[in-house]
C-alpha cells in the first residue's frame, strides 16, 4: 500500500474523532445559550403583574418597586436553582460514573435521606421551624456523616463501586426510618413542616444562602474536571484503569467525597429535590455520549436548565399558589424521561 | 528484561504461585500454557502489580516494580485483560485513547489523538473508529484492546488470552502482528494462552504451568513433546513437526487415575 495513502486515512480518522467532540462542544454552547435565555425568562415572569420590559429595565436601571421583585425575589431565586441544577447535575454523573452504575445518583448513596434526617432532627428537636438555620446546619451534619460512614466501610472493605453502593442504600433505609419514627413523635404543625421540606422549596433563597452554596457546588468543581478522564477509564473496569495507572481508589474516595459536597451544597439550603441528580446525566449522556470531559459539563448546564424551568413553571403555572419545585421537578421530569427513554435510538445502559 | 524470581503467590490460605522464575527479554514473545485454574492469570496480574506476591521478586529493567508509581509502570507495561466490562457506551476511538493515560496529563493532547488514530490504522481497524464499543463483535473488541495497550507504547507487554475470541484467520493475523510488534519495536511480550499450536507456531518460548508450579520452560520444540502434554493436561496426543514448528493433535482424554508419578516416569 501507498504510504501517503495512509497517512491521509489516519489524518481523516482523527479529524472524523475531531469533529465529534467539536461537534459536542458547539452543543455544550448551545445549552449554556438556552439556560442564559431561560434564566432572562424566569425574571421577567412571576406572581406580581411586572411587565417584561420593566423586569429587564429594573436589572440595568432603578424603577422603584419592579427593581426590588425582580433584585431581591426573583434573582436570587433563580441564581439558587441554576446552582441546584448544577451541583445536582454534576454529582450525578459523578457518581455514575466513579460507581459504573447507571441508576447512582445523589439519593442512591444515601446522601438524600440523611440530609433528610437531619431537617427531621432540627424540626423535631432544635425548633427548625422558627429557625431555619438549624435545619441547614443539621442537614449538612448529616449529609457529611453519611458519605463519612460510606468512605469508612470503603476503607475497611475496598473502594468497589458494589461496595459503596450496598453501604449506600443500607444507609438510606436506616436514616429513613429514623425519619419516620421522629415524624411519628412531632407535633402535627411539625409534621407538616418535615414534609414541606421533603418537597423542596427556593423560597428561601436569599444570598447569603447563594454565596455558602455556590461555594460548596462551585468550588469541587475543577476538581471533578481534572479526574474526567480518569471516569472514563474507571468505567471499563478497575483493574484495566488500574494497570493504566489510575489511582482507582484513591480517585473514587476524592470524588465521592466532592460530590456529596457538591449534593449538600444543593440539598441542604433547599430541601430534598430529587431525580434532578439522576436524569440529567443520562439526558446528557443521551446527547453527548458517555466521554466524561463532555458528560460532566453538560450534567451541570442539563441540571441548571431543569431545576430552574422547573422552578419557574411551579410558581406562575398556578397562580396564586406555588407548586414545590421537588413535585414539579418529578411531574414534568419524570414523563420527559420515560419519552427520552423510549425514543433513544442506541443502547446507553 | 523483565525478571521473575522466586514468585509465590496466594489467595487466602490456598497457595495458587510456587516459586516461579521466569525472564522476558525485549522482542521475545513467550507464552504461559497449563490447564484452566492453573495460575496464568493470577502471574499475568503480579506482573502488572495490581496483586502483591507473598514471596519473589519482579523486576522490570532491574526495578522493583511493587516500588514503581503506577504512571511509570503503566509505561513501561501494557495490558490486555481477558474481558472489557463496560457500563457506558463509549466509541472505539475513546476506548483506545484510555491507553494514552500514562501520558495525558489533563485532557488528551493532539499528540495522543494521533497516536491512537495510528494505532487504528496498523490494525485496521479504522473504520470502527467511530462505532460504540459495544457494538462490535468479541472479535473486534479483542483487537480494539490489543490496540489500547499499543497506544501506551509500552517496553512489556501482558496479554490474557489474546487470541480467545478470534476466528483461524485473525488468530494468525493477530499473532503476526503481534510478533512483528515484538521485532521492531523491541517489546517484550508475555501472554496466556490456551491453543497449543498457536504458541508453538509464534513463541520464543513457552512455560508450561501445572498446579501452581512451573512444569518446563523452553523454546516450543523442547517444550511440545508428549510427555508433557500429558503430564501437564492429562491428555494423549501426537506431536507433528511442520515448517519446523510443533504441532499438537489432541486424541484422547487420559483415565483419571493414573498418578503423576507414573506419567514421569
Ligand atoms: N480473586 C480470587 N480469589 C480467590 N481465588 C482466586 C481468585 N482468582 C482466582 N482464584 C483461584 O486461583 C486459581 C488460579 O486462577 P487463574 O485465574 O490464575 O487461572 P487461569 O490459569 O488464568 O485459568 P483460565 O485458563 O481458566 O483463565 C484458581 O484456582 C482460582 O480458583
Ligand atoms: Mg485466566
Amino acid at each position: 500500500m501507498n504510504t501517503d495513502c495512509l497517512t491521509i486515512k489516519n489524518q481523516d480518522m482523527k479529524n472524523q474523532y475531531k469533529a465529534l467532540k467539536y461537534r459536542s462542544l458547539v452543543l455544550l454552547a448551545a445549552f449554556f445559550l438556552i439556560a442564559s435565555v431561560i434564566a432572562v425568562i424566569a425574571l421577567c415572569v412571576g406572581a406580581s403583574s411586572i411587565s417584561v420590559t420593566d423586569s429587564i429595565l429594573a436589572l440595568i436601571e432603578d424603577n422603584g418597586m419592579a427593581r426590588s421583585i425582580v433584585w431581591n425575589l426573583r434573582l436570587p431565586r433563580v441564581i439558587m436553582a441554576l446552582l441546584i441544577g448544577i451541583g445536582l447535575g454534576t454529582s450525578g454523573a459523578v457518581f455514575q460514573a466513579v460507581l459504573r452504575n447507571p441508576l447512582a445518583s445523589p439519593f442512591t448513596l444515601g446522601i438524600g435521606s440523611s440530609a433528610g434526617f437531619g431537617a427531621v432532627i432540627a424540626i423535631v428537636f432544635f425548633n427548625g421551624l422558627v429557625n431555619e438555620y438549624a435545619v441547614v446546619i443539621w442537614a449538612f451534619i448529616f449529609t457529611l456523616l453519611s458519605s463519612f460512614l460510606i468512605l469508612g466501610v470503603s476503607r475497611y472493605k475496598g473502594a468497589t463501586a458494589e461496595t459503596m453502593i450496598l453501604t449506600g442504600i443500607a444507609l438510606m433505609f436506616l436514616f429513613s426510618s429514623l425519619s419516620s419514627f421522629l415524624q411519628y413523635l412531632g407535633t402535627k404543625e411539625e409534621v407538616h413542616g418535615i414534609v414541606f421540606w421533603f418537597f423542596g422549596s427556593l423560597s428561601k433563597a436569599g444570598y447569603r444562602e447563594i454565596v455558602m452554596s455556590g461555594i460548596m457546588i462551585l468550588a469541587p468543581m475543577p476538581f471533578v474536571f481534572r479526574f474526567a478522564f480518569d471516569f472514563n477509564l474507571m468505567t471499563a473496569g478497575d483493574e484495566s484503569a488500574g494497570a493504566l495507572g489510575v489511582n482507582v481508589s484513591g480517585v473514587r474516595m476524592l470524588s465521592i467525597a466532592l460530590a456529596s459536597l457538591m449534593t449538600s451544597g444543593a440539598i441542604c439550603f433547599t430541601g430534598v429535590i430529587g431525580f434532578i441528580g439522576l436524569v440529567a446525566p443520562h439526558i446528557a449522556r443521551m446527547i453527548f455520549g458517555s466521554d466524561n470531559l463532555f458528560l460532566i459539563p453538560a450534567s451541570a448546564l442539563i441540571g441548571g436548565v431543569l431545576v430552574l424551568s422547573a422552578d419557574t413553571l411551579g410558581r406562575t403555572v398556578w397562580l396564586p399558589h406555588v407548586i414545590p419545585i421537588g413535585i414539579v421537578t418529578s411531574f414534568i421530569g419524570v414523563p420527559f424521561f420515560l419519552y427520552l427513554l423510549i425514543k433513544k435510538t442506541k443502547e446507553y445502559w | 528484561m523483565l525478571q521473575v524470581g522466586n514468585l509465590s503467590f496466594n489467595y487466602g490460605k490456598t497457595c495458587v504461585l510456587k516459586d516461579i522464575n521466569l525472564n522476558v527479554k525485549k522482542g521475545e514473545i513467550i507464552s504461559v500454557l497449563g490447564p484452566n485454574g492453573v495460575g496464568k492469570t493470577t502471574l499475568l496480574k503480579c506482573l502488572l502489580g495490581m496483586i502483591k506476591p507473598c514471596s519473589g521478586f519482579i523486576e522490570m529493567d532491574e526495578m522493583d516494580i511493587l516500588k514503581m508509581s503506577s504512571t511509570h509502570r503503566a509505561r513501561l507495561i501494557g495490558y490486555v485483560p481477558q474481558a472489557f466490562p463496560s457500563k457506558f457506551p463509549m466509541t472505539v476511538f475513546d476506548a483506545v485513547l484510555m491507553g494514552r493515560k500514562p501520558y495525558v496529563r489533563f485532557v488528551p493532547s493532539e499528540n495522543d489523538l494521533e497516536v491512537v488514530s495510528q494505532v487504528l490504522m496498523s490494525m485496521n481497524l479504522n473504520h470502527l473508529g467511530l462505532k460504540d464499543f459495544d457494538r462490535i463483535s468479541g472479535g473486534q473488541k479483542q483487537k480494539v484492546l490489543i490496540a489500547r495497550a499499543i497506544a501506551q507504547e509500552p517496553n512489556y507487554l501482558v496479554l490474557d488470552e489474546p487470541s480467545s475470541n478470534l476466528d483461524v484467520r485473525h488468530q494468525l493475523e493477530v499473532m503476526d502482528m503481534l510478533r512483528k510488534l515484538a521485532q521492531k519495536e523491541n517489546i517484550g511480550i508475555i501472554m496466556a494462552m490456551h491453543s497449543l499450536n498457536l504458541a508453538s507456531r509464534f513463541s520464543d518460548r513457552i512455560a508450561m504451568l501445572k498446579s501452581g508450579c512451573m512444569v518446563c520452560n523452553g523454546t516450543p520444540l523442547e517444550v511440545m513433546t508428549p510427555k508433557i502434554i500429558e503430564t501437564v493436561y492429562k491428555i494423549e496426543a501426537n506431536i507433528h513437526r511442520i515448517n519446523g514448528y510443533p504441532y499438537t493433535i489432541p486424541l484422547n482424554p487420559m483415565p483419571e487415575n493414573r498418578t503423576n508419578k507414573e506419567l514421569l516416569n
